[in-house]
């Protein structure tokens, strides 16, 4: 299928990328080839085929219940946000979000 | 020739005290300062903390408790997170990102003594083929300027083959070890999806991403995965199973190996000098007393559409951790908290990231998820099928890395389904989720040519087996390029 610059800035919203106007016929170009490719798996019947998520099929994996509880690590608020751009108490700071 | 020599011949040497580990570390770290302006192998050196690693392990060689590996320098790709060492996974995204953890890759590697001389260069979050989407520049294949080094692991197989390192570690989502390890002249394996820990390797496609070695020859691959395989409860997907000593088995005789080989394998748009390469090598494991068969795999072109849909649909969701919030790239004077998201990941993306981010946000979105991610998904299943029919015949497979030797910088570049198709060979056995390795087996137009060994689930044994046997028989894998700087 071919699709347009309304289905690409629609996608843009979706992935919370920032699109000016002028970069949505390339990315269109990029999607409609890659589409283009993706079609030729309709020619392939998978009628009954189960969908593989995970190469080895595998389960997820659930912890024992244990007396000490789950916790397996201690806190490392500091250091993990010494990373963020913006903190204040533990917190992380973002514009205002509710007028 | 001290960075030139394999795993076993400087730890020999470590033993004997013909130098030290101090030593060793700074003749490497001389060279790199000498050659990365021009090879930009390295995104980060670190020269201060790879000294003092080293100095450490000369005391505890001297204290005789070293470590299995203790003073080998090695190199981590930047996707590996490492302790108050920049991150960047090759992105503008994390470019101030100093990781407050180390990688269990990392975290055990170091254990074992390897010290880390840096960071190297890579396609921006894994995402090519070409090393060519780096944020912070192209890297020069050693073999010729101006030539791509493969990728995703581009800088890991390029320092390797420049004597940069004595090995270093890569990941493989559709061929991003092996493919590199082709075109620079290196021994690199994918292991069995789940077979090493991905916890601390920032995510790219996580049903396929995949750490592995890459090195000078099998027997160093063999030694590197010995301590990089394991279970980790930190990665719910890594496997709860036994690690045997991969060395163990490199000296068995191959004689009663039963290969096989795929026609598809052999189709128009491979080189031509890759073939007669690949030929030789398959008359040369015959003569060795193994079975050559054909084997079908009808499945494999269609792995280049299921991948790229089924790859870009995990990656949009991966890197939608990316926001400017907790860490990365954060826009100037964001209006809003939508204003904050959307321009500080669009600043923060190069641009075949947000085309992947858009195609997969695309395939997993309501109306098109079944006829493109379950299709996709249903087809990665049949890819499997294919795989488990022929292993009932055979023990590995075998066939080019890539369809031809390193190409030039900005050839590709500019046509994206042909960049795609680099990774026809090599895609099937990430979708299929088994172990493949490629080893150097001879040149075309004076570029390296990698030959492909893919085994069954949990066979890299096998895999090094018929590589190091063929590298017995052969010197391709210790030929170097010739020095880019004096």
């Amino acid at each position: 299928m071919k699709i347009n610059e309304e289905i690409v800035a629609n996608i843009a919203e979706l992935a919370q990328l920032d699109m000016p106007q002028e970069q949505l016929q390339e990315y269109l170009d990029s999607l409609n080839n890659v589409l283009e490719l993706a079609e030729q798996m309709q020619s392939i019947d998978t009628t009954d085929v189960e969908p593989m998520s995970n190469p080895l099929d595998s389960i997820q994996h659930l912890h024992a219940d244990s007396d000490d509880g789950f916790v397996t690590e201690s806190n490392h608020r500091e250091r993990y946000q010494k990373v963020a751009p913006e903190t204040e108490q533990g917190l992380y700071l973002v514009p205002k979000v509710i007028d | 020739m001290k960075h030139a020599q394999s795993i076993k011949s400087i730890l020999n040497a470590l033993d004997k005290k013909d130098y030290s580990c101090r030593e060793l570390v700074q003749h490497f770290l001389t060279r790199i300062q000498a050659q990365n302006d021009h090879l930009n192998a390295y995104i980060t050196v670190c020269s201060e903390s790879a000294l003092k690693h080293a100095d450490l392990m000369d005391q505890a060689r001297s204290a005789g408790t070293a470590p299995p590996l203790a003073g080998l320098p090695i190199a981590h790709k930047d996707i590996f997170c490492t302790n108050g060492i920049k991150t960047t996974a090759g992105s503008r995204m994390l470019n101030n990102f100093i990781a407050p953890y180390d990688a269990t890759v990392v975290d055990k590697m170091s254990t074992a003594g390897t010290i880390s001389l840096g960071k190297t260069n890579m396609d921006e979050f894994a995402m090519g083929s070409s090393n060519e989407n780096s944020f912070y520049g192209n890297v020069n294949n050693p073999w010729a300027a101006g030539t791509i080094p493969g990728g995703s692991s581009g800088g890991s197989a390029a320092a390797v083959a420049a004597g940069l390192c004595a090995a270093s570690t890569g990941t493989d989502t559709g061929g991003s070890i092996r493919q590199p390890a082709a075109m620079c002249g290196v021994t690199g394996l994918k292991p069995t999806y789940g077979r090493v820990s991905r916890w601390g390797m920032i995510a790219y496609a996580s049903s396929l991403d995949q750490a592995g070695p890459i090195a000078r020859s099998a027997e160093d691959v063999a030694i590197l995965l010995n301590v990089m395989a394991g279970h980790d409860p930190k990665d719910s997907t890594s496997l709860n199973e036994a690690v045997p000593d991969y060395t163990q088995a490199l000296n068995r005789p191959i004689k009663s190996l039963k290969i096989g080989i795929c026609p598809a394998h052999f189709r128009d748009g491979l080189d031509q000098q890759t073939e007669q390469a690949i030929q030789i090598a398959i008359k040369q494991f015959e003569s060795a007393g193994a079975t050559i068969s054909e084997i079908n795999l009808p499945m494999t072109k269609h792995a280049i559409p299921a991948y790229y849909i089924i790859a870009p649909a995990e990656a949009s969701a991966n890197l939608s951790r990316y926001d400017g919030v907790r860490f990365g790239h954060r826009c100037d004077q964001p209006q809003n908290i939508s204003d904050l998201y959307k321009r500080s990941r669009a600043e923060g993306f190069g641009k075949e990231v947000k085309q992947r981010i858009m195609v997969g946000s695309f395939a997993l979105s309501a109306g098109y998820y079944d006829a493109y991610y379950r299709k996709a998904q249903q087809i990665r299943r049949l890819i499997k099928n294919d795989f488990i029919a022929a292993f009932n015949k055979v023990d590995l497979i075998i066939g080019p890395t890539a369809p031809s030797p390193a190409f030039k910088m900005g050839e590709k570049s500019a046509d994206q389904i042909s960049m795609y198709l680099q990774d026809i060979y090599t895609i099937t056995s990430n979708l299929a989720g088994l172990p493949a390795a490629s080893i150097p087996v001879g040149f075309s137009n004076n570029m390296p040519v990698g030959l492909q060994i893919i085994g069954n689930y949990l066979d890299e044994s096998k895999i090094l087996n018929l590589a190091h046997q063929f590298q017995l028989m052969t010197d391709w894998h210790i030929q170097t390029p010739a020095e880019t700087t004096p």
